[in-house]
This record gives structure tokens, sequence and C-alpha cells, in this order.
């Protein structure tokens, strides 16, 4: 199972404050479609602004990036720059 | 202090920039100085007032001018698009707003917003016919300040905006676009374990970008729809792409030729003029050339973000960071999008902190819409961090740099706003910031030294770009990032290294829109890390290719050839024994053995590599007029691999410049009824040169693993230390802690006149 | 309002115009002359981007009017190179990496050629202060004065 985490923002608005998560999916799209099931919106609000960052590697327009079972999933904003 | 190496023919040395010549003798095209037979040249028309309903615009007596060829309001542009935040490159844009930024519909939101545009044939026709057009305004109560547009009973900017990222979604509308929170460990538990707690209020003010260069453009529009738009922007993808959404065409009908451009920033990441210009050529069948004023550049484009921050650290003794609290509130001028995001997470990034709370909000207030600037949000909240870091060092009488030491992340360490850092220098700049002999310089009278790091993520994404071998044996390297500060130098270089010829033999082109693959836009420091991947790409495409030649030509499989040193050679024992054949041979070639030889990459590029920065300030204060002059400086940089040292000491010396305008004079001034007070150079008051001192920098090198040559973006961090590193070199001096930007001559004054002494925590 | 008849020499050569009477010299270098190296980055004074030399004296094109002109000599940035020979200040902006974007470079050119000429061995400060009229938002100055520093350096021993 991998773990993801959701910033405090996502969190309050569609998980009632629960920001962990132990997810089964092999891939950044089924984790999202994961989320989405439990907590309808979540998965557009992610596709709009989130970035992943899967194991430490961000990824800036995440979808098929795969995902272990001991992999740590974190969505944050998109950075963008000067 | 230079890390060139050797290893390279290359990589690390300063040839001359491919674009240097028509730099250096007027002959590079820059926005404003194209020019099309027949081209008419518009004006805008900018809202007076800082908040106002537009009842009705009359334009008869402009449009009947004579020599004015058309006159467009909000109403004549279509529809603006839905009102949803869509990806757009690496970041996302709500393009309805995009739309109202660029022409006022039935609220102007803020002084100098464009409410309607004219092409004439002359500029002084065009000026006299805005003076003639009449607007029928309702004037509404307004809010510059961030505080108070926070406040429930603020003049509300927008009745459809609700605070997003709250629970349970608000019922009444708020000036709060979006509330966003990091967390990890246990803060109260954290500040328990502190033997120091220190918590500090900031304000910082917009500043602007202040490229030379107005924004400009010439837009051409065809019978058939078609848009030949002529521009200087940061990105001709993304000018193409917001004016096709703006303007309601298709992509394919945009052609976007970037002209040279005069600096950016950030601020050219947007449209002003060239979505108006488009729409004035559609109507008048002719070229439209626009050219921003200075006023306009101040009134209604960038700046970045005014912020009101609060940072609390709390400390044991022996220096060890136990917790960091911080509430940011970033101001977005009049539609939501002020860089929050990257100011909640950059705060205390550069160090491993157990327990971090940060909350954030974006406020929109009736001042422009913000646009990126260098490391957007960054500075912002870092320079309170560095603040607070550089007083708890006080406290504890530990050495500033020492105590970022102790604390400072490292490989492996994981940011609290969720990746896990690879390799990355920050220890390293802190280092040889302590071993500079600048640090242990003697320091004279009323003279204080401060020191202050930053970090920012850098960023990678979409990058197109082709290599052509010519039939002499050079080379064309075709990319599509606008070159802001000698990027043509670090890809061509790179390219040359890959294929092996000489730098001079490469000629590269910034392409238009309709000749090289998507690329996302100049900015985030992207394009020497990013684009330089695509090049390199390109280029070894382009050696298989060489190399499968050499096969034909030498009767060989194409695995039997290997590319050393731009040539073709037998690899292997049984590859047969050859002489190598150099490219020009292969090059010339080329028709008998399959036709013309290329590279070409498109990719999404990853793995951009964080960067780190020290910088050490001196100044000295004069007690009697409050001026505080930079006496000397240094800043130290990871920068990965300088592919062109000059350029990326360039970087680092005009980020320091730029960071002690914002420091000490840069501030935007509105007047009680929201107008803006000080538009021009004179008044807004960028440094000179008699401003500053020489600025020493140190390049550390700790390769980025992601890419070839260990490339990391270096634009971004350099602009994001001197804020706290002239502040605390203030307090060195006087013993006073400023905390509001900028840090000019009355408030030093006034600091020194409440008693100078330092502050009670 | 008529137009007026301006007769000048542009970089060694003799060159007429018309012009409106509120035209500055700057609109009418770029917009009538095409010489579009001369930038405009303020129109009011402050910036230095459209640095020329008018008889001698280092002006900003935009503070001035294109009927002033009349009899006058003028110098741009087009004409400081001598046909493919770039001026030793060129050159050394090149070598040095003393340009980023560039929009600023015609400007600085040509002031600090006006500075070598008053002065062959101005300090830092000098350079600073002759300078301080010319905005680079993008350098931070540094490697600019080293350039102009360093032809003058190089000047004296030739
Ligand atoms: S354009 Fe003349 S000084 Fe700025
Ligand atoms: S190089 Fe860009 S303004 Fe000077």
């Amino acid at each position: 199972m991998a773990k993801v985490v959701i910033p405090a923002g996502l969190s309050q608005q569609f998980t009632g404050g629960k920001s962990e998560f132990e997810i089964n999916a092999k891939t950044v799209r089924a984790v999202i479609r994961c989320l989405d099931k439990d907590f309808p919106g979540i998965g557009k609000a992610i596709e709009i602004d989130m970035a992943v960052a899967v194991d430490g590697e961000i990824y800036h327009d995440p979808l098929l990036e795969s995902v272990a079972p001991d992999s740590e999933v974190y969505f944050l904003p998109r950075i963008g720059g000067g | 202090m230079k890390n060139e190496t050797q290893e390279f023919k290359w990589v690390g040395k300063r040839p001359i920039r491919p674009d240097g010549v028509d730099k250096v003798t007027g002959r590079a095209k820059f926005g404003a100085d194209m020019h099309l037979p027949g081209m008419l040249i518009g004006r805008v028309l900018r809202s007076p007032h800082a908040h106002a309903r537009i009842r009705s615009i009359d334009t008869t007596k402009a449009a009947s001018l004579p020599g004015v060829k058309a006159v467009v309001t909000g109403s004549d542009f279509p529809p603006p698009p839905p009102p949803v935040w869509q990806a757009a490159g690496e970041v996302p844009v709500n393009f309805r707003d995009l739309a109202r930024n660029v022409m006022a519909r039935d609220k102007a939101l803020y002084d100098g917003h464009a409410v309607a545009a004219v092409a004439a044939t002359s500029a002084a026709i065009a000026e006299e016919a805005i003076d003639l057009i009449e607007v029928d305004y309702e004037v509404l109560p307004h809010v510059i300040d961030v505080k108070a547009a926070m406040k429930p009973d603020a003049p509300l900017l927008h009745d459809d905006l609700f605070t997003d990222g709250v629970s349970p979604k608000p019922d009444k509308p708020s000036n709060i676009a979006k509330r966003m929170e990091f967390a990890v460990g246990d803060i109260e538990a954290g500040f328990s374990k502190a033997d120091v707690v220190i918590e500090r209020e900031f304000t910082t003010k917009p500043v602007h970008q202040g490229y030379i260069e107005p924004h400009a453009c010439v837009v051409d529009s065809s019978e058939d729809g078609r848009l030949f738009i002529h521009c200087s922007s940061q990105g001709q993808f993304m000018v193409r792409q917001f004016c096709a959404r703006v303007l309601d065409v298709e992509i394919s009908k945009v052609t976007v030729v970037p002209a040279e451009i005069g600096g950016g920033f950030g601020g050219k990441t947007t449209v002003y003029l060239e979505p108006t210009a488009g729409l004035l050529s559609r109507i008048t069948g002719r070229p439209v050339k626009m050219v921003m004023s200075r006023t306009e550049v101040f009134r209604a484009s960038g700046p970045t973000s005014g912020g009101a921050t609060k940072i609390k650290i709390g400390a044991t003794k022996d220096g060890t960071i136990t917790a960091a609290q911080a509430t940011l509130a970033y101001q977005a001028g009049a539609f939501p999008g002020s860089p929050i995001g990257p100011g909640c997470m950059c705060a205390f990034a550069p160090y491993n902190i157990q327990n971090v709370n940060v909350v954030g909000h974006d406020v929109v207030v009736n001042r422009p819409k913000v646009a990126a600037y260098r490391a957007p949000g960054a500075p912002i909240s870092e320079f309170g961090v560095e603040c607070v870091i550089d007083e708890i060092a006080e406290k504890l009488s530990i050495d500033p740099i020492a105590l970022r030491e102790k604390n400072a992340a490292r490989q492996g360490t994981k940011a609290y706003y969720g990746p896990t850092f690879g390799p990355i220098g920050f220890v390293e700049t802190l280092e040889a910031a302590k071993q500079h002999p600048h640090y242990s310089a003697p320091l004279g009278e009323n003279q204080g030294r401060g020191v202050a790091s930053g970090f920012w993520f850098n960023i990678g994404g979409d990058s197109s770009a082709s290599v052509h071998i010519n039939e002499d044996g050079t080379a064309t390297v075709i990319e599509g990032n606008p070159d802001i500060g000698g990027s043509r130098a670090s890809l061509a270089q790179m390219a040359a290294e890959v294929l092996g010829i000489d730098y001079d033999k490469i000629r590269i082109t910034v392409a238009d829109t309709s000749s090289v693959g998507y690329n996302f836009l100049t900015g985030g420091s992207r394009v020497t890390f990013a684009s330089g991947k695509a090049v390199i790409e390109a280029a070894n495409g382009a050696i298989s290719e060489l190399c499968a030649r050499a096969a034909k030509l030498w009767e060989i499989d194409a695995d039997a050839v290997e590319w050393v040193d731009g040539e073709a050679r037998p690899a292997g024992d049984n590859a047969g024994d050859f002489e190598p054949m150099p490219l020009s041979t292969i090059a010339g070639a080329s028709g008998k053995t399959g036709g013309p030889i290329s590279g070409h990459a498109s990719l999404n590029v990853k793995g951009a590599g964080p960067g780190f920065g020290t910088h050490i300030c001196d100044v000295e204060v004069d007690q009697e007029t409050g001026r505080v002059s930079v006496i000397r400086y240094t800043a130290v940089q990871d920068v990965g691999r300088a592919i062109h040292p000059g350029y990326v000491e360039g970087q680092l010396q005009g980020g320091v410049a730029q960071g002690v305008g914002w420091a000490l004079n840069e501030e935007y001034i509105y007047d009680k009824d929201g107008r803006l007070d000080n538009p021009g150079f004179l008044d807004y008051r960028v440094p000179v040169a008699s401003d500053l001192p020489m600025i020493d920098t140190v390049l550390v090198e700790v390769p980025n693993p992601n890419h070839p040559y260990g490339v990391r973006g270096v634009g971004e961090v350099p602009i994001i230390p001197p804020m706290a590193a002239v502040a605390n070199a203030i307090s060195d001096a006087l013993g006073v802690r400023l905390k509001d930007l900028p840090m000019s001559p009355p408030k030093v004054l006034a600091s020194l006149s409440n008693g100078g002494s330092r502050t009670p925590s | 309002m008529p137009r007026q008849h301006v007769t000048t020499e542009v970089n060694g050569e003799p060159q007429d115009f018309l012009c409106e009477p509120q035209e500055t010299l700057l609109d009418v270098l770029r917009d009538e002359l095409h010489l579009t190296g001369t930038k405009e980055g303020c129109s009011s004074g402050d910036c230095g981007a459209c640095s020329i030399m008018v008889d001698g004296r280092l002006v900003c094109a935009c503070l001035m009017f294109g009927v002033e002109a009349q009899g006058k000599t003028i110098e741009t940035i087009e004409g400081m190179a001598e046909g493919d020979k770039l001026h030793p200040l060129q050159t050394k902006f090149l070598e040095e990496a003393a340009l980023q974007c560039g929009f600023c470079t015609p400007g600085f050119l040509v002031a600090a050629k006006a500075l070598l000429e008053r002065n062959s061995d101005p300090t830092e400060t000098e350079v600073r202060y002759w300078l301080a009229g010319n905005l680079c938002r993008c350098t931070g100055y540094d490697k600019i004065v080293r350039a102009v520093m360093d032809v003058a350096a190089e000047t004296r021993e030739t």
C-alpha cells in the first residue's frame, strides 16, 4: 500500500481533515481515481492545480507515473517561475 | 573562485554568445522595433479609478476623428471563457480572469485597468482619440492593503469569489480567494521543546520586475482569420495559447514570432496588449502596433505581491530548530493567483525541521494583477524566516552560518511539502560562505554584516528542439525559448559538446511557433536545464543517424560505429579497419546515404535540481540621513554545473541588484483614492550603478544527477536572500531590527530615534 | 500641423527628414529613419536606453525634439562599429558577458564611449557615477563597470 498525502487545504475541503491515506494503486492516475471515489470532486481539484511528488521526484502534470507498494505520494501545488 | 572543469571542451567555457554582435550593434530586433507597411498605432484608455462600475462607454466622438480606424471596448471581445482554472503548461490559468484583465468588462478593478482601445494612423491621433472616449463610471469603495482586504466588511472586488480551501464552503463572497496549509509533526509539542521562541511580523511591498523594455507587439490579422503576432515575451507558445483563448480562435491559426526580449524576470509570462492588438487588426484589416509607456508598465503590468507575514521559530540552546510556523497573506492584485503556494512551500525549505505549520492566503485587492517575478512568492516568506533565524542566532550567541548549518536540509531530508531532496548543495554554500575572506573581513564604524540563505525548486517541463546537420559539416540548432540572458550560448555549448564540433560551427535559432515543437516558456530557471536536455537529445539523435550513415559508407553494421570527438569510428574488433570519418564527410555524402541528417526531441523534462544560495552583505548606515549603502556583497550558490560561467555569475549579480532594490528603495505608493503615485523610474527607484558595489560570486557545483552535465536552474535563487541579508546587516550595524520593506531612509531614521536598541523578544 | 524639414548628419552621412514639431528625436530616429538600435525605456530621461551623441555631447534622445537636431551631428549605436570592426567596448562587453537581455546595451555603450573620450583613466566610482543615468535591470552593473574599466586600461597601454 502506498502512502498518499494531500495538503491540508485539500483535506479541509474534501476529506474532513484527513490528509494521509494508504492506497493500493500502480499509477498516480489510479491513486487519484481511488481518492475521488471516496471524496467526490477531489480528483478534479488535483487535476487542475496539483503536482505530485512520488518518492521525492516532482511531476508537474501527473497521470501515468508508476507507484510502488512502498511509495510515498505527495500532492502539492504546481510551481511556475519567473 | 570558479570551479571550471577541464574535462569538457565547451561546457564550462565562456564563448561569445551567438546573438552577441546583434546586441552590441543595435541590430537585434526587440518588441517595438518591428515595422510593417500600412501599420496602425494602437493605444489603450485606462481606468483612473481603483474600483468602479462601468455604466457605459461612448466611443462615437473618438471613432469619428479623422485617422481613427477602430475603437474597441470589452463588449467587442468574444465572451470570456468559463471561470475555471485550467492547466496551461506548468501552471494553472484562469482564462476568464485573463480576458477581463486584458480588457475590463463590467468593472474596472484597479487604476490602470484597460477599458477601451483605439487604432489610428499615427500615435498622436490615437492619443487624441483616447481622450475623446467618454466613460460613465460609478466609483466604488476600494481596498489596497492586504490586511484591510481580508476584513469581513472590506469592499468586495468580486461578488462571485468564495474562499477556496476551507470547509464548509463559505456562503458569503470574500476577497480571500484561497487558503492553503502545510503541516507536518506536532507544532505545539515542537515549540514546547524550545528554549527560545521568536515570533515577528513582517511586511513587504509589491515591487515591479522593472525590465527596461516596455511591453510591445505588432499583430497582423488576415482575412481568413489567421493571426501573425510579433512580440517580446517569455514564451511565444504562451502568447499563442493565451491569445487563441481570449480571441476564441484555433491555435493553428496563430503564429507568434518571438522578438528579442528586453528583460522579463517573470513579468512577461502573460499577455496584456496582444489580444487587443489582434482584435484591432481583425477589425481594420491592417497590422496594429502597440507599445506600453513606462507609466502603463507600472500601472497595468506585473508587479509581484506585497505580503504580510508572521513567522515564529523555536530552537533549543544548542541551536536545533524544533518548530517553525508561518502565516502568510499575499496580495494577488485584482484577480486571484498570487504566488502563495510557492511562498508557503519555500518558507522553511532550506531547513530540516520536524514540526512545521504554514498557512497561506491569496487575497485580491484593487491593484494590477500580479505577475511572476523571479522565484515568485519565495522572497516574501523567506525574508521573514531568514530574519528570525538571524535573531535566534544572536540570542543564542551562535554564528548565523553555524546555526543554519546545524539545521540545513541535506540529501535525504524530507521537505515539509512532500519530496525528499536528492543531492543538494546547501551545506556547501554555507561552507563556502564561511571560508570566504568577506566573512571575516573587519568592519568600520556604522557598518554591519548580514547573512541570509534562499531556496527555490527550479522546474523542467515541455521542451522541443531540433538539430540539423548542414552539408558543409556545420549544424543548426532550432529551439523555442526566448533568450533573456545568454541561453543561446549555453544551449549551443551543450550541442557542440555532444556533437564534438566547434562551438562556432553551430548556429542556434529561437524559432516561431510554427517552426519548432511546443516549448513551455522561459521561466522558473528551466531553459538551460530542460531545453538543454532537449537539445542534447536531439543532438544524440543526429549522432545516431550520422553513425548509421558512416556504417553505410563503410558497409558495416550501424552498431559497429561509435561517435568520438566529432567523427565516426569503427567500434569493436570485427568492425573493420577504417580511418575515422569526420562529420563534414558524412554530411557531404548525406544525399547518397538517405537524405538530410537531423535529430529531434520533444520531451517533458523532469528532475530539476533544487537551488540553494547563501549571501553575505555589508552595509554602512548614515545616521544623519538614514541612508543605507551596500558596500560589499558576496553571493554563493549551488549551480549544479555552470555551462557558461559568465552568464551564471550574471544571473547571481542581477538577482542581487534586484533584491537590494526590493530591500532598500522599491515600492508602489498609492494615494487615498487608490491611484498609483509613482509610476515612473524617477520615483520608483531601481538601483543604478552608483548605488551598488561589485557583486562577488562563488559558484558551488553539486551536479544535478538528472541532467547529463549536472545543470540546475540558477536564475531564481539569487533574488531571495538579499532582503534578509540587508536587514540582518542593518541590525548588526545599528542594533535595530527592521521588519518592513523597503528599509528606506525615513524608516531607518524612525527606528534610530526609537532608541536603536535591540528589539525585546 | 505642417511637418518641418530638418537637415542633419547621422553617423557620418548627411541625413534630412520631415517631422512634426512635437516629435522627439528618439521617435524620428526609430520611426522615420528606422534606426531602432536606440531604445525607448521610459521617454522621460530616466533610463538612458536612448543615449546618443549630439555634436559630441551625450544626450537622451527622448528629451530632444526632432526639430532641435537641425544642423547637428548625431551619432547612434549603429555608427559605433567601423565596417566589420567592432569598437573595443563592443568587443569587451561580449567577452565579459556584460549584457544579458541586451536592451540597455546600446545606451551603455554610447555613454561609456563618451566617458572614455573624456577620461581615459576613470576610477570605479567615476564609471559608476557617469553611468548612473543608464538603467540595467539584468546585470547588477558589475560586469558592465568591469568591461568599461578594462577597455580604459587596455586603451592606455596601446
Ligand atoms: S527613453 Fe530616454 S531616458 Fe529612457
Ligand atoms: S542587460 Fe537587460 S537591462 Fe541591461
